[in-house]
């Protein structure tokens, strides 16, 4: 018989009930922290948001931070911090530091003197450094984005949830939505944490993994339907851990794919992306976990419609296929 | 479902060697490029240089050129985002409108009594009249000069509105007029920094208009935002305008009507001028680089009929008398009219260099801006950076790529490797879908492809599961293999119809790399169902009409 490679033997029966407050228990109290995580820690907001300049800066021969700030620190300009970057396709002679320098006057971002001004300051230290990206956003627009932001992750749950409601119950709908905000309190707890930069393009990460867990909770609830249809008396409970049992092996490898596919892109991808593949990378686990153990219980505990039987659709009445303004012609 | 007929297998295969086609010429990208760049300059210039034949030559004519476009993020170059101060435009209309509302009112003189303009804020016009009681006549005449607003939205209305109270008469415009005018400054500032940078001649500018007041420009392969704010951020505002005295003093009171202005060459010299311009840049119809009689650096401009008529006409009633030549509220030279001027030429000198006189000619000959600019984002990526990020994406779609592939065979065998044949064909898929949509690839745009390699397999392992289970209940191949791709049908189905739905929001929110990530993601979807449902269907009815398997290992 040929290999094949099965993280998921055949015809589990794992209870994935057994746990269930536990299970849950866990979801709501990290729900809950990551709240909490983000009141308390805030969250590493980048210049989409708050307005403000980055600069990055490379330069062949290693430098201190600290001599970075030395020489910025005689120029008047507020707010700085710098980190150096890393990554391991820099090698030896790739050194590279973000410099943020936060909003100061009303304009919000730095002036061309000031720019040049640090340019000199920082070729004092290492003659060599150079800048290869310099990005500016005003305050006003770094509002805007925030407000937007907000919107498009408020619009994309609300047009799942409605879509979800159209294919299958109002419950389906609940419990995957609550399993949405699951997932992106979450991920932002997760920036909170450590501070990771949290931007635009982590919202485009955070919707991403929003459709991404979505779609997983979909294919759960599609066969759950299903086999609600074909054990019309079996206990609701029974049911789902048949359904999850069925298509766990599908979850887990999709999971395991996209898992695959998405460290690739964290080790290789460089550290202009990396935040943004780890908020995927995160989403990913976060959504499996999710589908598995916490959409299904609202599910469960919404307690869902039994009777499926509806007309077959396809047993239409005689003379229904035609359209009614051709049906009384002579 | 495995009864597929002829002509829907060769529509499959057909639109994945397409895509193939129109895939290819990312491979050779820099070659492509030089070739639609010389095809671009040769129609431009309306003759091909010998270079230009060279670089059209190095990519078959007959061949699909289209391009991914690489985003500011992956080629590097600049991004602004504009507000066009579209207010000023109600303070400019106001003064043309001064005098010939001046003269209007002066015409009735005996009945309205002494008019006077007097202070008001800015875009209203104020005017103090003699015989309060005549007011009635004076607003009718007023109202005489207003003409219909000409927009969609506010056909019917007049463009001003005119109030009055005591002796004093206000005119502004009126709402609707705003709104028109509004629409049309932004219209024209696009139009014109299209032009200018046009003249410099970068490839593929993006520029358009972003909800009411802005402007978003991104310009690959220009060294910095500062560059390019110099060039567009420059209103470029030229005029000639009467001049009332010239002093020192900063702080003198130029009266109603005038304006202070600074000299640009002379410090702590102070103009006071007519506000009313007699010609503006706007009766240009050509600007060039020259030379003054000194050597020094100038600009010649010339006046089309109407412009050159109205400053002949001014220039031979005040022979003797100066007059301003203004350029962004400073007056550049104020020479003394020693002759009518009919020719409709001139020439402008000042304190300049060779490169800032051909900015200017560049400015003035592509238009002034209506209003004002303000820059409200700003961001410079330099080509190394891109370069280095193309790298990193290119490497790690390979290795995704790759690995996902391994996987999927170690899990499905021969049923893995028509998945990974999907994959592959999918990547090549999008990859020509955004070349012929000239679509935008961006850095998070490489990893939407990257997400995708991992995503595609799933409606692949949505179905193979799903085989696999029929498998197990006992149905024979074929019948199981057609029931896997029936039932997993509508898993499918929802599962892409929710993720484009978020992709969809993203792609509305966007801006930049994350409008280049919904687009390649929602790219990704459409494709990698095509590639998952009918290619890999295709594969395995070819494998089954060829092997004619008795039992199927999944």
């Amino acid at each position: 018989m040929a290999f094949r490679l099965k993280l998921v033997p055949d015809g589990t029966r794992i209870d994935f009930f057994r746990w269930q407050w536990l299970t849950f228990g866990i979801s709501a109290v990290a729900m809950v922290a990551s709240v909490v995580l983000v009141l308390v820690m805030g969250l590493n907001f980048g210049i989409d948001f708050k307005g403000g300049t980055t600069i990055r800066t490379e330069s062949p021969t290693a430098f201190e931070v600290s001599d970075y700030r030395q020489a910025l620190s005689e120029l008047d300009l507020g707010d700085v911090s710098i980190t150096e970057v890393f990554d391991p396709s820099f090698g030896e002679t790739k050194h590279v530091a973000m410099i943020r320098i936060g909003t100061t006057q009303e304009t919000g971002s730095v002036t061309p003197e000031q720019l040049n001004q640090v340019e000199a300051a920082l070729h004092t230290v290492d003659p060599q450094v150079v800048f290869a990206a310099v990005e500016s956003v005003g305050p006003k627009v770094s509002g805007e984005l925030i407000k937007s932001a907000f919107y498009a992750v408020g619009a994309a749950t609300l047009g799942i949830m409605a879509y979800i409601w159209l294919r299958f119950e109002w419950q389906f709908a609940l419990g995957a939505v609550i399993a949405l905000i699951h997932d992106v309190l979450l991920t932002v707890g997760l920036f909170s944490l450590f501070q990771l930069r949290f931007d635009l393009t982590t919202i485009a990460a955070l919707l991403t993994t929003l459709g991404f867990s979505v779609n997983d909770t979909v294919v759960v609830f599609d066969r759950l339907r299903e086999s609600l249809i074909k054990f019309k008396t079996m206990p609701l409970i029974d049911v789902m851990n048949l359904t999850v049992n069925e298509t766990l092996s599908r979850t887990i490898m999709t999971a395991v794919t996209t898992g695959i596919a998405l460290t690739a892109m964290l080790i290789f991808g460089g550290d202009v992306i990396r935040d943004f593949v780890i908020a995927m990378l995160w989403g990913v686990v976060v959504g499996c976990y999710s589908t598995i153990y916490v959409a299904k219980n609202i599910v469960l505990w919404l307690g869902v419609k039994r009777d499926w039987s509806k007309p077959d659709p396809k047993e239409k009445a005689p003379g229904e296929d035609i359209p009614a303004a051709f049906r009384d012609a002579p | 479902m495995l009864d597929i007929p002829f002509w829907k297998r060769l529509l499959i295969l057909g639109l994945v060697a397409l895509g193939l086609l129109f895939a290819m010429p990312n491979l050779f990208y820099s070659r492509v490029e030089q070739h639609n760049d010389a095809i671009t300059a040769a129609e431009r210039n309306g003759f091909e240089s010998q270079e230009e034949a060279v670089a059209r030559a190095g990519w078959p004519d007959w061949l699909p050129s289209g391009l991914v476009n690489l985003g500011l993020d992956l080629r590097g170059g600049a991004h602004l985002l504009g507000e066009v101060h579209v207010q000023d435009v109600y303070k400019a209309r106001m003064e043309a409108l001064w005098p010939e509302l001046r003269d209007a009112l002066a015409a009735q003189r005996e009945v309205l009594g002494a008019v006077r303009r007097v202070q008001a804020p800015e875009g209203q016009l104020a005017v103090e009249i003699g015989n309060p009681d005549q007011m009635a006549r004076a607003v009718e005449i007023a109202r005489g000069l207003a003409v219909p607003v000409t927009s969609l939205t506010g056909a019917g209305q007049s463009d001003l509105a005119i109030s009055a109270g005591g002796n004093r008469l206000t005119v502004q415009l009126s709402d609707a007029e705003k709104a028109a005018t509004d629409d049309r400054t932004v219209q024209q500032s696009l139009e014109i920094i299209r032009r200018r940078i046009d003249e410099v001649g970068t490839r593929e500018p993006t520029i358009i208009r972003q909800g009411k007041d802005r402007i978003l420009i991104q310009v690959p392969g220009i060294g910095s935002a500062e560059e390019l704010k110099q060039l567009i951020g420059t209103t470029a505002k030229l005029t000639f305008n009467p001049v009332i005295g010239r002093g020192a003093d900063a702080d003198a009171r130029p009266g109603p009507g005038n304006v202070l202005l600074p000299s640009m060459d002379e410090p702590g010299v102070f103009y006071v001028i007519e506000e009313s311009p007699v010609v503006t840049g706007e009766d240009l119809t050509d600007a060039r680089p020259s030379f003054d009689q000194n050597g020094a650096a100038a600009v010649d401009f010339r006046f089309g009929p109407s412009g050159a008529k109205r400053f002949g006409a001014y220039t031979s009633a005040n022979i003797g008398q100066p007059f301003a030549i203004v350029l962004d509220d400073q007056v550049i030279s104020a020479p003394v009219i020693r002759q009518a001027i009919t020719t409709g030429s001139g020439q402008i000198s000042g304190a300049m260099d060779v490169e800032e006189s051909t900015r200017l000619a560049v400015l003035l000959r592509a238009g002034a801006l209506p209003a004002e600019m303000t820059f409200l984002e700003e961001r410079t990526i330099g080509p190394e950076l891109g370069q280095d990020s193309i790298d990193a994406g290119r490497l790690s779609s390979i290795i995704a790529t790759v690995a996902v592939v391994a996987y999927m065979i170690a899990s499905y065998g021969l049923f893995g490797v028509f998945a990974s044949v999907a994959v592959t064909a999918n990547v090549i898929l999008i990859l020509s879908v955004m070349s012929m949509m000239g679509a935008t690839l961006t850095l998070p745009g490489i990893a939407g492809i990257v997400l995708t390699v991992g995503t595609a397999v799933d409606a692949n392992v949505i179905i193979y599961e799903r085989i696999r289970e029929e498998l197990r209940a006992g149905k024979r191949i074929v019948k199981a293999i057609d029931d896997g791709f029936g039932e997993a049908m509508s898993a499918i189905i929802d599962a892409n119809v929710t993720s484009f739905i978020a992709a969809m929001v993203m792609f509305f929110l966007g801006s930049g790399p994350v409008k280049g990530f919904a687009v390649t993601l929602t790219i990704g979807l459409v494709t990698s169902v095509f590639t998952a449902i009918y290619l890999t269907r295709l594969l395995i009815v070819f494998w089954l009409e060829w092997r004619k398997p008795k039992e199927l290992i999944l």
